[in-house]
Parts: C-alpha cells; sequence; structure tokens
C-alpha cells in the first residue's frame, strides 16, 4: 500500500497529523493540505470514499469528529487503504482507550510513534495489531527510564 | 530563568485563544522563549521545546530554526531526546536542506546501537526521507540488519531496503542473497515486508523478475504461503472479521500479479489458487472484497483462462449489486479497464450498470456514464441511448458536455435510421443545448444536409424546437441555418414523417426576425439569423420584407451583422440577377472524418475535450466582389491564397461576364454561407497539400497536353495524381511565350463542370518572359469523384506590348488517363 501522505484533520480543517512519504517542498504541503480537506470536506454526506486529484488516489474515512485522508498511487487497492485506515485507529484506540479527537491533539506525538510502528516508508510493516501495540508500550516503559528525573 | 511550559501546557493555553490573532501572539511569545532556550544550548528542556516547535508547526507556523535542535536531540543518550528528535527530522527535514547530512552519522551509529527501538528510530527516520545520498552511505547497514534474527528489526531493515532502492536502484543487487531467505519467515511482519520488497525489485528491474520466475521459484511459494493462510484455522494475531492477514493476502496477490504477467506457465501455476480465493472469501465486509478485487485485477492481468476471466468478471458484476458505495465504485473502474479486452463478459452486466446511472453519488455516476459509452453497440443502440438520454436531462451540469459528446458520437457509429439520429440529435440540443461543443454545429448541419429525404421533417422540427425555446444557441443556430436552407419545405407543408404544420412565410420570417433582436442571442447566432433571412428571399414570395430587414441591418453596431447586411443589400440592388444562383440549396458536403473526441473515457473529470478554439463565423459571401466570385467556384477556402494578383480593381463588368461566360458549365451552387470550421471543407484541399508532396513520381505516366497555344502564347498541362485521393488530379500548367516581348500581369483563370471542383494554387509569377527564356507554372487541383470527361474552361489576361490582351479558350483534349 504505497502511500504518499496521510493527513488527520477536524471538520473546520484543522491539522491533527501530518505524515509525509515523498519529499514534498514546504509550500506544497501546505496546498496538498488545503486542497484535502476542501474536498473532503465538500464531500456530500453518503458518497463513497474515493476521489481523484491529480494522478493520485485519495481514500478518505471520517471517524466521529476526525477525517483520516490518504493519497495513493493510481493502481493501488482502495478497499485495502480503507482497512488500512481503519487499522491505525484501532491502534489509536487500543493505546488510549476509546480514543478521541482531543487525545489525538494533546498526544500528537504518540500518535505519531504509533503511526511509526505500523507503516515504514508508506507500506505497511506489522500486520499484527498486538505485536505494534506490544512495541509501543516498550518503547514507552524506555522512555519513562530514560527520563528520570525530569518530565515533559 | 524558569522551566520553559510543558507542552500539554502550551497546547491548552493556545486552544483557549479566541481569535487568530490571539493565537499568534501567544505563539510568537513562546517562539521567542524557545529560541532563546537554543541559544543557551539548554538540554535538559530541548527536547520539551522541540515537541512544542512541532505543534506550533503542525498549526502552521515557521519552525525552521528547531532543525539543527533535532540533530542535537537525536545525538543525545536519552531514548526521550532521540524519539522527538527523530520525529522532527522527519517532519521539519528533508533532503532538500543540506542540514540533513548531518544526520548520516547520528543514524549509522544508531542503527548499530545495542536498543533495538534505538534502531528502530533510525530506520524509520532512513526508509521515510532519506535522501539518496544517505541511503548510499547507509545500505551496507541496512543489508546487515536484513540478515539479523530478531524478526522487528529484520521488518524494518526490508521496508528500508525498498526505500534505499527506490531512490538508488543500483543499490539493489546488494540486497538480492539476503532476500532470499526472507519467505522462509514465519514472522508475518517479516512475511509481509519481504513481499513488498520482492515486488518492488521484480517492477524496477526486468531481470530480477525473471530470476524471481525461474531460479528462485517463487511463484510455487508464493502459492504455498497464501495456501496456508486460507486454509489455517483462527489465528487471533492476524484475524480480520473472520479474515487471516487479509494484508499479506492482498501483498502476496499483488506479486503474482507481476509474476504471471505475460507468462504461461506462471499463470498456470496460480490457476488453482486464485479460483480458491475468489471462491472462497467471506464478502460480508469491506476486507473480504478488498481480497476479491485484488483477486479479480490480479486474474484479469495474468495469462489466466478464459473461466477464470468468466469468474472474476462475475464477482465485479455482483459487486455491482452490493450495497457498500465503495464497493459499487470500484466494480465499475475494473469494468472500465476491462470492457476492451472482454468486452461480451461485460455487456451481460449492461443492464446493472445503466441502473447505476442512477445512483446517487457524482463519482459512481460519472464512471457508470463513461462505462455506457464503451458498451454501446448496434445491437442495443435503441435502448442504451433512451436510458443515455434520460440520464443527460437529469444529470449534474459537469456531465453534461461530455455526456452529449458521447451520444453524438455513439449515435453516428451506430444509428439504425437516419431519422433516429436526427431525432437524437434534436432531443440532445434541446436538453442539454448550451454545453454541446462548438464544432457540433457544423458537424449537425453536415449531418442534415446529407439526410436528404429527412430535410422537410428535420425543418419542422426544428421550427417547433424554436418556437418553444431561444435561449440554447447550438439549436438556435442548427435551426436559423435549416431554415434558411429549406424554408420552402416549411411552409409549402411537405413533411412525410410526420403531421405537416401549417406555417406562413410570415411567421417563419417574425421568428427569424426574433432572433435577431432577442438579447438572448449571441453575435454568432444573430449572423447565423441574418443569412437565413436572406436566403429566403430566393425560396419566399414576400421579398420586400427581407429587403427592408436587410436594409435596417446596414447600420447595425455590430460590425459583423453590418457587413452582411451592406452586402446583402448590394445583392438586392446591383446583383439581384446573380441572386437566386448564389442562394441555391447547397450541395452535400463530402463526409469528413469525425473531428470529435474520440476518448471520452477521462479518469480526472476535469479534463478538457479539445475544441477548435477558432471559432470561425460563417464565410459570408461576397457577391460584390466578382473575384472572390471565382474562389468560390473554385471550391476556394480562405485558407489557400488563390489568385491574389489581380482583383479587387476589377471593373464590376468583367466579374459578370465571367459569370456569363460560364454559364452553360453552370456553377455549383455553393456559395451560400457555409460554416468555415475547418472541419467542414472538402477534405482533398487540405490532405494532399499537407501530407503528400505535389510531384510524385508514381504516376508520371500520364502524358503532357498543350491546352492552349495562341498569338505566342503557349500552355501546356502536366499531369500528377495526388495519392491520398485518386480523384484528385493534380495538373500543372506551364506557360511559356515565343513573341520577342514579355507578357506581364499574366493572370490564368479556369473553370470547370458542375461535378468536378477546382483549385487553383498560386502561380510562380505573373509575367511570361519572352523568348522562352523562362515559364510561369501554377498547380491546378481538380476533384473528379464521379469520374467524368475532363472538360475546362480556361481565361487568359495579360498586357502585351504595352495592350492588354484577353483570351477565352476551352479544353477538352485531356488524356483519358488524367480523368478515369
Amino acid at each position: 500500500m504505497t502511500m504518499h501522505f496521510l493527513l488527520l484533520f477536524s471538520r473546520q480543517g484543522k491539522l491533527r497529523l501530518q505524515k509525509w512519504f515523498t519529499p514534498i517542498p514546504e509550500r506544497e504541503k501546505k496546498k496538498i493540505v488545503r486542497d484535502m480537506t476542501t474536498m473532503v470536506l465538500g464531500r456530500k454526506p453518503r458518497s463513497c470514499n474515493f476521489l481523484h486529484w491529480k494522478d493520485l488516489k485519495i481514500v478518505y474515512k471520517k471517524y466521529a469528529s476526525l477525517y483520516f485522508c490518504c493519497g495513493l498511487d493510481a493502481e493501488e487497492n482502495e478497499l485495502l487503504a480503507l482497512e488500512v485506515l481503519h487499522r491505525y485507529v484501532e491502534l489509536l484506540d487500543k493505546y488510549f482507550g476509546n480514543v478521541c479527537e482531543l487525545d489525538i491533539i494533546f498526544n500528537f506525538e504518540k500518535a505519531y510513534f504509533i503511526l511509526d510502528e505500523f507503516l515504514l516508508g508508506g507500506e505497511v510493516q506489522e500486520t499484527s495489531k498486538q505485536v505494534v501495540s506490544r512495541s509501543i508500550e516498550a518503547s514507552d516503559m524506555l522512555q519513562e527510564v530514560s527520563e528520570r528525573p525530569c518530565s515533559r | 530563568m524558569p522551566a520553559p511550559i510543558r507542552l500539554r501546557e502550551l497546547i491548552r493555553t493556545i486552544r483557549t485563544a479566541r481569535t487568530q490573532a490571539e493565537e499568534r501572539e501567544m505563539i510568537q511569545k513562546e517562539c521567542a522563549a524557545i529560541r532563546s532556550s537554543f541559544r543557551e544550548e539548554d538540554n535538559t528542556y530541548r527536547c520539551r521545546n522541540v515537541a512544542k516547535l512541532l505543534y506550533m508547526h503542525m498549526l502552521g507556523y515557521p519552525a525552521h530554526f528547531g532543525q539543527l535542535e533535532c540533530l542535537k536531540l537525536i545525538a543525545s543518550q536519552k531514548f526521550t531526546d532521540k524519539r522527538i528528535g527523530y520525529l522532527g527530522a522527519m517532519l521539519l527535514l528533508d533532503e532538500r536542506q543540506d542540514v540533513h547530512l548531518l544526520m548520516t552519522n547520528c543514524i549509522k551509529n544508531d542503527l548499530n546501537h545495542s536498543t533495538q527501538y534505538v534502531q528502530g528510530l533510525a530506520l524509520c527516520t532512513l526508509g521515510c526521507m532519506g535522501s539518496s545520498e544517505m541511503c548510499r552511505d547507509l545500505a551496507g547497514e541496512v543489508e546487515k540488519l536484513l540478515k539479523t534474527s530478531n524478526s522487528y528489526l529484520r521488518k524494518k531493515a526490508a521496508l528500508c531496503a525498498v526505500h534505499v532502492i527506490r531512490k538508488v536502484p543500483e543499490l539493489m543487487e546488494m540486497f538480492l542473497p539476503a532476500t532470499k531467505n526472507l519467505l522462509s519467515e514465519k514472522n508475518h511482519g517479516v512475511l509481509h515486508t519481504s513481499v513488498v520488497l520482492l515486488t518492488e525489485m521484480c517492477e524496477r528491474s526486468p531481470d530480477m523478475l525473471l530470476h524471481f520466475r525461474k531460479v528462485w521459484l517463487l511463484v510455487p511459494q508464493l502459492v504455498r504461503i497464501l495456501k496456508n493462510l486460507i486454509m489455517s484455522g483462527y489465528s487471533p494475531e492476524h484475524d480480520v472479521s473472520g479474515i487471516s492477514d487479509p494484508f499479506l493476502q492482498v501483498r502476496i496477490l499483488r506479486l503474482l500479479r507481476i509474476l504471471g504477467r505475460s507468462d504461461d506457465d506462471s499463470s498456470e501455476a496460480m490457476n488453482d489458487i486464485l479460483a480458491q480465493v475468489a471462491t472462497n472469501t467471506e464478502t460480508s465486509k469491506n476486507v473480504g472484497n478488498a481480497i476479491l478485487y485484488e483477486t479479480v485485477l490480479t486474474i484479469m492481468d495474468i495469462k489466466s483462462e478464459s473461466g477464470l476471466r468468466v469468474l472474476a468478471i462475475n464477482i465485479l458484476g455482483r459487486f455491482l449489486l452490493n450495497n457498500d458505495k465503495n464497493i459499487r465504485y470500484v466494480a465499475l473502474t475494473s469494468l472500465l479497464k476491462t470492457v476492451q479486452t472482454d468486452h461480451n463478459a461485460v455487456q451481460r452486466h449492461r443492464s446493472t450498470i445503466v441502473d447505476c446511472l442512477k445512483d446517487l453519488d457524482v463519482s459512481i455516476k460519472r464512471r457508470a456514464m463513461e462505462l455506457s459509452f464503451a458498451l454501446v453497440n448496434g445491437n442495443n443502440i435503441r435502448g442504451m441511448m433512451k436510458e443515455l438520454l434520460y440520464f443527460l436531462d437529469s444529470c449534474d451540469p459537469e456531465f453534461k458536455a461530455d455526456c452529449a459528446s458521447g451520444v453524438f458520437l455513439a449515435a453516428e457509429k451506430y444509428a439504425p435510421s437516419k431519422r433516429w439520429h436526427i431525432d437524437t440529435i434534436m432531443r440532445v440540443l434541446t436538453t442539454a443545448g448550451s454545453y454541446v461543443r462548438d464544432d457540433s454545429v457544423p458537424n449537425l448541419i453536415q449531418l442534415i444536409t446529407n439526410s436528404v429525404e429527412m430535410h422537410a421533417y428535420t425543418v419542422q422540427r426544428l421550427y417547433k424546437a424554436l418556437l418553444d425555446d431561444i435561449s440554447q444557441q447550438p439549436l438556435v443556430q442548427v435551426s436559423s441555418w435549416c431554415i434558411g436552407e429549406y424554408g420552402d419545405l416549411l411552409v409549402s407543408g411537405q413533411c412525410e414523417e410526420e403531421e405537416p404544420i401549417q406555417v406562413t412565410e410570415d411567421e417563419v420570417l417574425d421568428v427569424l426576425e426574433g432572433l435577431l433582436v432577442s438579447n438572448l442571442s449571441t453575435p454568432v447566432t444573430r449572423g447565423y439569423s441574418l443569412t437565413a433571412i436572406m436566403k429566403l428571399s430566393t425560396r419566399f414570395s414576400s421579398v420586400n420584407r427581407i429587403k427592408k430587414v436587410v436594409s435596417i441591418y446596414g447600420s447595425s453596431i455590430d460590425v459583423e451583422l453590418q457587413q452582411r447586411a451592406v452586402e446583402y443589400n448590394a445583392l438586392f440592388k446591383k446583383y439581384d440577377h446573380m441572386r437566386p444562383a448564389l442562394l441555391e440549396r447547397m450541395p452535400i458536403m463530402e463526409k469528413t472524418a469525425s473531428n470529435g473526441p474520440t476518448e471520452i473515457m477521462q479518469t480526472n473529470g476535469e479534463t478538457e475535450p479539445s475544441v477548435p478554439d477558432t471559432k470561425h463565423l460563417p464565410l459570408v459571401t461576397q457577391p460584390a466582389n466578382q473575384a472572390n466570385d471565382l474562389l468560390d467556384l473554385l471550391g476556394g477556402n480562405d485558407v489557400m491564397p488563390v489568385i491574389q494578383t489581380t482583383l479587387p480593381t476589377k471593373p464590376a463588368s468583367a466579374g459578370g461576364e465571367l459569370l456569363d461566360l460560364l454559364g452553360d458549365l453552370s456553377l455549383s451552387g455553393g456559395l451560400a454561407p457555409a460554416p468555415s470550421v475547418p472541419v467542414s471543407q472538402p477534405p482533398f484541399l487540405l490532405d494532399g497539400l499537407s501530407s503528400q508532396p505535389l510531384f510524385n513520381d508514381t504516376s508520371a505516366a500520364i502524358p503532357p497536353m498543350t491546352a492552349y497555344s495562341k498569338n505566342g502564347l503557349k500552355i501546356e498541362f502536366t499531369f500528377e495524381r495526388a495519392n491520398p485521393n485518386p480523384n484528385i488530379a493534380v495538373i500543372t500548367i506551364h506557360a511559356t511565350n515565343t513573341t520577342e516581348a514579355d507578357m506581364t500581369e499574366f493572370v490564368f483563370q479556369a473553370a470547370v463542370p458542375k461535378t468536378f471542383q477546382l483549385q487553383l494554387l498560386s502561380p510562380s509569377s505573373n509575367i511570361v518572359p519572352a523568348l522562352n527564356q523562362g515559364s510561369v507554372t501554377q498547380v491546378i487541383r481538380v476533384l473528379n469523384p464521379q469520374k467524368q470527361q475532363l472538360r475546362m474552361r480556361v481565361k487568359l489576361t495579360y498586357t502585351h506590348k504595352g495592350s492588354p490582351v484577353q483570351d477565352l479558350a476551352e479544353v477538352n483534349n485531356f488524356p483519358p488517363q488524367s480523368w478515369q
């Protein structure tokens, strides 16, 4: 599932997470974010989850107040992309316990860490939920150990 | 210096800002604090500060001053620092900045770190944003990690290798040995990433692909792994809604697709497993359908047996009936891809596809429309067109242009009868008239001219449509043109196809005049209607009324309209004898290659069809200028400069003479305005010219002839055949002068009988030198579709020894080969 980018944004278009898997200039990133939020937020409620933008397929899904939006190559399997997004949400949910947008706002760096245990270079690196969760837990433990005496 | 505020504290504070300005102020204040903290090289709080900076960066504020700090964090020994440091590097740095290279050493050290989570961070960062230089430097380390027994690191190393290969393809070879054993892993993470790595290698290198196929025997291995996945019982670690590791299944299917493409043996080896997956996968949830989708794509791409292909298309057919929009969309997209190769199989699902036209989702409607047009053929044209026209009526404006073009194309290809064709066009013009492409007007006019027996019916229907609605310009233009041409049929009530309507001449003129004054009409439309009114002067008896209208517009503000009116006026006043001939019925126009969109399948709905952007107004006859009469007689078009040298200076009488002169050869009536978009020009004039050399050796067999020889002037004709069209004879005249004085202002003119068409190109000069010292050459092209005996009347004018000379002659002695 070669992803070019993954964005999370709210219903008002505020960015909550941005992961870029290809090198893109800063200005262009901002433009892409603007385009994605406009396009996705402008969709009618019961439309299908797939869009076309330039030569990419855009797959998006709304979870509560957050939109998860990713850009894929034209030959990718959109249905599987939905599964990938769903898996990420499940991982967040397992970590935060009934995850909501506020969790991701206040713990954005954790959201990134979890993502980095699930995807690497735009591809899925681990297909087992438990393995990912265990890695995150272990990393957090390591962080705690190394953090004494000062906390963030 | 107090401790910098914590990350969560900052986030909370910023969120309390009620305006953008307030937020900006808070951020600026905090940035200033962070900057001074960085300047003080504070190790303790660097991590906290960078984290805050990353938050502000996400809000859209600049954070580049934190880049070096990220590097310092990465170099730190604390895991927390590294975690944030690497995150910061991935967010703030990219390969465009030289700064990123400073990371290389740190990453190298961390790749060899004792803690796997640190190694993992380094691999992740390298695999996400490593530049080519970094990849080159660190590929060796990655390759080492590919061989470790630690599956946590192995899977990350595999994806890191994928990134390295993408950046530096030449390094692919070095990963080959390590990759070999990857598939024997039990760990799904490693398996998955290995399949990704193998896929990347196969896609990049056909040699690798062959190697994997033949030497490693990859296909049976993959088939076995896939089989185990499907057959094995419930595995809680990898289960998704009852399916075991769908991510891995899909990746394996994708790799099988690449391996089986254009290879019979591999394709055969995977037939069974594909059939098994296709029939056994649970379809109640999206995940099962994702696997089925990938299976279908694989089946269609490899050399599968026909039974399997039919199975695949049937799966797509079932998808079309699924409640889930996404699945319907995906089905339509896939069917669109396969409609060319498996046309009949897709046809079976035609009715379902047509139903999708009524779907509420815009993306689905578009796909369904494209697919429907691809499925139209001679057998289903009537039914399909009914559905598509209904769709055209009710669809969003963004679809109308494409749909209208598609309808025209399909109608042109498969129309079962002329009447049906015209009805269909009328339907499109009346429902989506403002959305049709510009060149459909001349195309339609041409179609109508060619359906001779339908003229009365067509003009009647168009007239009725005009009565209803004059806002849609293409419809109005076509209607005006037809009324101008066939108004007599309209008034005489001759229609056979349907109940003839009772219309008087005055009523018709009312309608046309109404178009002229309406502010719904564009200038182009006004032009059409004025010309139509003029043409009716030879078809109707109320000539006085027409004269009045024409003279009124002689002072119109619109220059185009004014010019027309003035010239038509002149036609009434001075050239009334020419009027009937000039305004005669148009001949049947040569059918040209369709200039419409051949490809309306567009994945991105925004693509524009190519429309000729010169929107020419219809060619106006200029009866006052008799030289142009000759132009028109000769089938002239405004592209080719015909006889530039002589003309506007000629007195009016000469023109009249020429016409009278050629009277019994009788003119082709082609002088009424013709839309001058190049499409409708007789093709032969442009074709041969652009693609073929004029002088073609292969037809040198036709002997030359002397066409004229008198008073020292000799004109010889030599012949060629223009290759693209054997009905065209290319004649070159050579004029020579045996007298001792030059013949200056030499002009050669010619006219041919009605069934021919003639084109004269520019002469080489207009002085025929004395004593055969040189010659004037000029090329004539004659279209002779009925292969009749070629005859020509020529007129020569020149000045010799100070006095003008004029002569007329008939040329009848053409060799038979020139016209047979």
